[in-house]
């Protein structure tokens, strides 16, 4: 009987030197195959006498698992010397940049009206909206504004021409958000009336406004955010309070200074001016003109059936043009209009 | 309002420096614009005279001056300037002075010859602006005297911007009452007694129209000088007060208005026909303005008249012909007050205003008419000479001062500030405002110069002015809570904008008024809503559509390098109905309109090169409307390419279009590829739907695909629409996965590939029935479109 120890030797040795699967399954057949040396033996067990076939037949079988096991593992050494080299032929230059459909953006401005809509419905605000071609009587009239007016010069107003172009009696392109208090305090009126305390009308009104003036700082359309705030008890102390607060949130600065003073408003009264001055960058302690506000005047409240007597609010109106530029530093208002990617990609 | 602090200061003289001064007025309500200072920090420059003037003796231009400084010896002082002449009194800064632009006098050689100061011109000393030669002084200023006390140049110009309420402030009398209210200084108003008559001349004066013009006060002065030149020290005031010096006349009725506010006029009497009158115009008339612009006047302008014809818009503009000029002398002077009703938006209508009109429509205080006649006459006789005859009165009823309740409680309730009657009391007494009290009530009665006291609110405000707004606390606010609506049926505008930014779009604003070719270009609308009063003929129509503001968004962008652009944009559009909503007559729906140009993919290492298409954006929309059953169907659009253009409709209703922009206007704006554009309205797309649970089925799904040929113009959704409602029960899902023309299918015909999901949740399908719906299906395929399967 040939010499076991040999043949598993050999068969290493052979598997050893082999890379190749196929190779590796043919130089199998050669000691595991039909005819191979060890089922040669294993044939050949039978012409062995009965009383050596029990230990011949057990090192034979000792003999072809090590040959099994050899060939084994030189298989998984194939195979993981195979998947080595497909790793690293399949391998990135992880620096490329990634496959896009390309980013796109808010405007700057809806950013920030956005982050006031949220900051104000914190706090119980609902969003009102309301038409930008307006009636006189809701732009003006029904703010306490009367034609002839000495605050309507404040104002220079679009006005709109009739089918025979002729000016259009009693219509106008909204000069702020301040008409849309007037629709919602009626419409509130006409679903609340009746009741003994209304609730209260907490909104907040962002939109589009008209003027005749065009330069660097005044655009003929911009943005405005009116607020109003209407129910029993409500001072000029919690207008203070409502406005510092949201002022100090959206610009995320705790000491911002914020201050009232005097002003004049046909809708308002007592009036106030606001203005705010940063404690750092690069307007640190300049007082800037934020926004007007004011508590609700009693005309207005009474032409749209509600009790002054009863019911006090304030009402306030913000430039979210200027807060935005205020926030992030832009210094041209006609910017925001011009639709130019390179300046409106910087705000993604 | 603009004015002098040292003027003001002959009034009311806190112990306050300027800044202050003029943060107090801020705080107050009273806005201080601007506060600059007459001229710039110099001293050491005195008033001199200059004796004698010889040639330099090495230099042409240059002259060498002995120059009286007010000292004992005279100083020897080179002068460059061409209008130096012995005789005239100059500025002289001496050595040791610093000039503005940092210039420091020394005592110096120029040219070889030393000179002790520099003579200066009015630039040099940052006063004006005119650098031409020195700046000649009166004959009878002291010399030596310091030119900044002798001028007066540590005055200070403030510039309020007062807000319409407060028109007592438009004078220099007016601001001194509040000062001295703010600050607690008594308050100096000028003496003003009546200057007697030394004539008798008189004119009579009619009110024909009593309510607009209640009182009037006339005068004739003759014998007047109006040729005299205008003292220093009034011209200075007005000029320092942004009025520019005119004549001596004019000047004095203007000094008084700004004095005491009270605008006059005053007419040349020789022009003046009999008696005057305060009326309404007469239908047809006209005057010549001092503005000289011929106006008709409205028959609700108030006009002052002789016997035979308007002379003048009351309180708004004089008229050219009854006018004074130099050569007048004899005047006649008047005082009036006009109700403000009846002088309010005259002057607008006409497109000029003047600060007669500014003050009357606003208020002019009706207590002190006569005191403004007094005072003008003062000063013309003193400064032009004359007589002076009686002031003539005619007066009606005046304006009402009802007197305005205040509740103590009401104030310290809508304030949310704890105030005590007394306090009130203390503050009332401050303004000099006249009130009884009746317990925790005032009952106030507004003085004749308070137009913006008429309700409690009005004293409110006055009490909250003067406690100081910054001491009125800023509690946070307390309210009732209520959670608010939130409707899972409709989506955020948020929402709705998110969608497109994830998807690549920049939103964009653009103006609501845009050039009338967009509308005609891109909605066909000829009829567009024009603006009466643009500000440039390129924003004069009111927009129907939004695309024309994106493909202008577009040309700029391409302009700047930006090749790939995606843009989108939410608007109100315009258009006139015949009814309308909130505002009759016109519809004024939000729209969102996008835009998309250049490749379907960045530029990148791994991106192809296609360009954006039609189904690019139908994709982004369909995502944006996801799940809505929304239908795309052919349809032309003026915008649009008519071939690649479609209608979206949900639930039967237009709800708008998407397409390729018109070749012809591809060509028209410069675009040199399609660019694809869509406008929706976008309520449509803010509605959502509550999701339905329908059973899951746990048994596997057979697929199976479908290929057919059919005619090349068979639009897809014909063939959904046909099986919608005939499909086999078991099929769940039919879905087009390949659309194929070419090379193996005959001419004029298409093959469409569908993938076809069958399922049952109760059970497993067997072969037999799944081919028996795949031939139901094919057969209803035949019969209904001339389909054949696929080879």
């Amino acid at each position: 009987m040939e010499n076991l120890d040999l043949i598993v030797g050999e068969a290493r040795e052979v598997f050893a030197a082999i890379s190749d699967p196929d190779a590796l399954e043919q130089a199998k057949a050669r000691f595991l195959g039909k005819s191979g040396r060890i089922t040669e033996l294993l044939k050949g067990l039978g012409k062995l006498p009965p009383e050596d076939k029990k230990t011949a037949g057990a090192a034979i079988n000792c003999a072809k698992e090590a040959v099994e096991a050899a060939l084994n593992g030189r298989r998984e050494a194939i195979r993981l010397a195979a998947l080595e080299a497909r790793l690293a032929e399949e391998a990135l230059d992880v620096t490329l940049p990634g496959r896009t459909e390309g980013r796109g953006g808010l405007h700057p401005v809806t950013r920030s009206l956005e982050r006031i809509e949220a900051l104000f419905r914190s706090i119980g605000f609902e969003v009102a909206d309301g038409p930008e071609i307006e009636t006189d009587f809701h732009n003006f009239t029904a703010l306490n504004t009367p034609e002839d007016h000495p605050a309507r010069s404040m104002h220079d107003t679009f006005y709109l021409q009739d089918e025979t172009g002729q000016v259009a009696d009693g219509v106008l392109l909204r000069t702020h958000t301040s008409p849309i208090q007037a629709r919602y305090m009626q419409a509130h009126v006409a679903r609340y009336g009746h009741l003994e305390h209304m609730p209260e009308i907490r909104i907040i009104a962002p939109g589009r406004v008209y003027r005749v003036d065009s330069d660097a700082t005044h655009s003929p359309m911009f943005h405005q955010v009116e607020g109003l705030w209407v129910g029993e008890g409500i001072s000029f102390a919690d207008l203070k309070g409502v406005v510092a607060d949201f002022l100090r949130r959206f610009f995320e600065s705790d000491d911002l200074k914020v201050r009232f003073r005097p002003s004049f408003f046909p809708f308002t009264e007592p009036s106030a001016e606001i203005d705010v001055a940063f404690m750092s960058g690069a307007l640190e302690g300049r007082w800037l003109e934020i926004a007007g506000c004011g508590m609700v005047h009693p005309n207005v409240l009474r032409i749209a059936g509600i009790d002054p007597e009863k019911y006090t609010g304030f009402a306030f109106g913000f430039g979210p043009d200027r807060l935005t530029m205020l926030r992030y530093g832009v210094n041209d208002l006609r910017l925001f209009f011009e639709g130019d990617l390179r300046f409106l990609r910087q705000f993604v | 309002m603009k004015f002098s602090e040292s003027w003001l200061r002959t009034f009311v003289d806190p112990k306050l420096g300027s800044e202050a001064l003029s943060h107090l007025l801020t705080m107050a309500g009273l806005e201080v614009e601007e506060l600059d200072p007459v001229a710039p920090p110099f001293d050491n420059v005195v008033v001199a005279r200059v004796l004698e003037v010889n040639k330099h003796p090495d230099a042409d231009r240059l002259n060498v001056c002995r120059v009286d400084i007010g000292g004992d010896e005279p100083a020897v002082i080179v002068c460059g300037a061409p209008n130096v002449a012995p005789g005239l009194r100059v500025p002289c800064a001496l050595p040791g002075a610093v000039l503005p632009g940092g210039l420091t006098i020394k005592v110096a050689k120029v040219r070889g010859v030393e000179s002790s100061g520099m003579l200066c011109s009015a630039k040099e000393l940052g006063i004006a602006e005119d650098a031409s030669g020195l700046l000649i002084l009166p004959e009878d200023a002291a010399l030596g005297r310091p030119l900044r006390n002798y001028l007066d140049l540590d005055d200070g110009l403030f510039t309020l911007k007062l807000t319409p309420n407060r028109a007592d402030c438009l004078s220099l009398m007016g601001i001194a009452r509040e000062v001295g209210a703010i600050t607690g200084t008594p308050v100096r108003l000028p003496e003003v007694p009546a200057v007697p008559a030394t004539i008798a001349d008189r004119r009579e004066v009619r009110l024909d129209a009593p309510e607009a013009c209640p009182l009037y006060c006339g005068r004739v002065i003759t014998g007047v000088d109006a040729k005299v030149p205008t003292p220093d020290w009034l011209k200075r005031r007005l000029e320092r007060s942004g009025l520019r010096s005119i004549s001596a006349l004019v000047d004095v009725t203007n000094y008084v208005m700004l004095e005491l506010g009270q605008p006059l006029h005053a007419f040349d009497n020789t022009r003046l026909t009999g008696s005057v009158h305060a009326r309404l115009a007469r239908p047809g008339e006209q005057l010549r303005l001092l503005n000289e612009q011929t106006v008709a006047i409205d028959p609700d302008v108030l006009v002052i008249a002789d016997e035979v014809k308007p002379l003048a818009m009351a309180g708004i503009m004089g008229g050219e012909e009854s006018g004074i000029s130099l050569e007048t002398s004899e005047l006649f002077l008047e005082s009036a007050f006009f109700s403000p009703r009846a002088i309010a938006g005259r002057a607008r209508r006409y497109g000029f205003g003047s600060d007669a009109s500014h003050r009357f429509e606003r208020g002019v205080d009706f207590g002190g008419t006569r005191r403004a006649i007094e005072r003008a006459t003062r000063l013309i006789l003193d400064i032009c000479g004359g007589q002076a005859g009686p002031v003539v009165e005619a007066a009606a009823q005046l304006p009402a001062r009802p007197a305005v309740r205040l509740r103590t409680a009401r104030a310290t309730a809508v304030l949310g500030l704890p105030l005590t009657a007394d306090a009130i009391a203390a503050l009332f007494s401050g303004l000099g405002l006249p009130c009884e009290r009746e317990g925790d009530d005032f009952l106030v009665t507004p003085p004749t110069w308070r137009f913006d006291l008429e309700i409690e609110e009005d004293l409110i405000e006055e009490i909250a002015r003067l406690h100081g707004y910054d001491n009125i606390p800023a509690p946070a606010p307390r309210g009732r809570l209520a959670m608010m609506g939130e409707t899972e049926a409709a989506r955020p505008l948020q929402r709705i904008r998110q969608i497109l930014v994830d998807r690549g779009y920049q939103e964009v604003v653009n103006f609501a008024f845009v050039e009338e070719s967009w509308e005609a270009d891109f909605a066909a609308n000829g009829q567009g809503i024009r603006l009466a009063n643009p500000i440039a003929s390129q924003m004069a129509v009111m927009r129907s559509t939004l695309i024309g503001g994106l493909v202008a968004n577009l040309q700029t962008n391409l302009r700047r390098k930006q090749n790939r652009v995606r843009l989108f944009e939410t608007g109100r559009s315009f258009r006139r109905v015949a009814e309308g909503g909130p505002v009759a007559g016109f519809h004024q729906p939000w729209k969102l309109a996008g835009l998309a140009y250049g490749g379907a993919l960045p530029e990148g290492w791994g991106a192809g090169s296609r360009k954006v298409d039609f189904y690019d954006l139908k994709g982004d929309l369909e995502a944006l409307l996801a799940p809505l059953p929304v239908r795309f169907e052919r349809a032309t659009h003026p915008a649009l390419h008519p071939g690649r253009s479609a209608r979206i409709v949900l639930a039967g209703k237009e709800i708008g279009h998407l397409g390729e922009l018109h070749p012809q206007w591809l060509q028209k704006y410069e675009l040199p590829l399609p660019a694809v554009v869509f406008e929706i309205e976008l309520e449509a797309a803010k509605a959502a739907q509550l999701p339905a649970y329908a059973e899951v089925s746990k048994f596997p799904p057979v697929i199976r695909d479908l290929a057919i040929v059919v005619d090349q113009n068979l639009e897809l959704q014909a063939i959904l629409d046909g099986l919608k409602g005939r499909l086999p029960g078991l099929v769940k899902d039919v879905q087009l996965f390949d659309v194929y023309a070419g090379i193996g299918i005959p001419e004029n015909k298409k093959s469409l590939a569908f993938r076809i999901v069958m399922q049952d949740t109760q059970r497993t399908l067997q072969d037999s029935e799944v081919d028996a719906a795949l031939q139901q299906l094919m057969t209803f395929l035949e019969q209904d479109f001339a389909a054949h399967l696929r080879a």
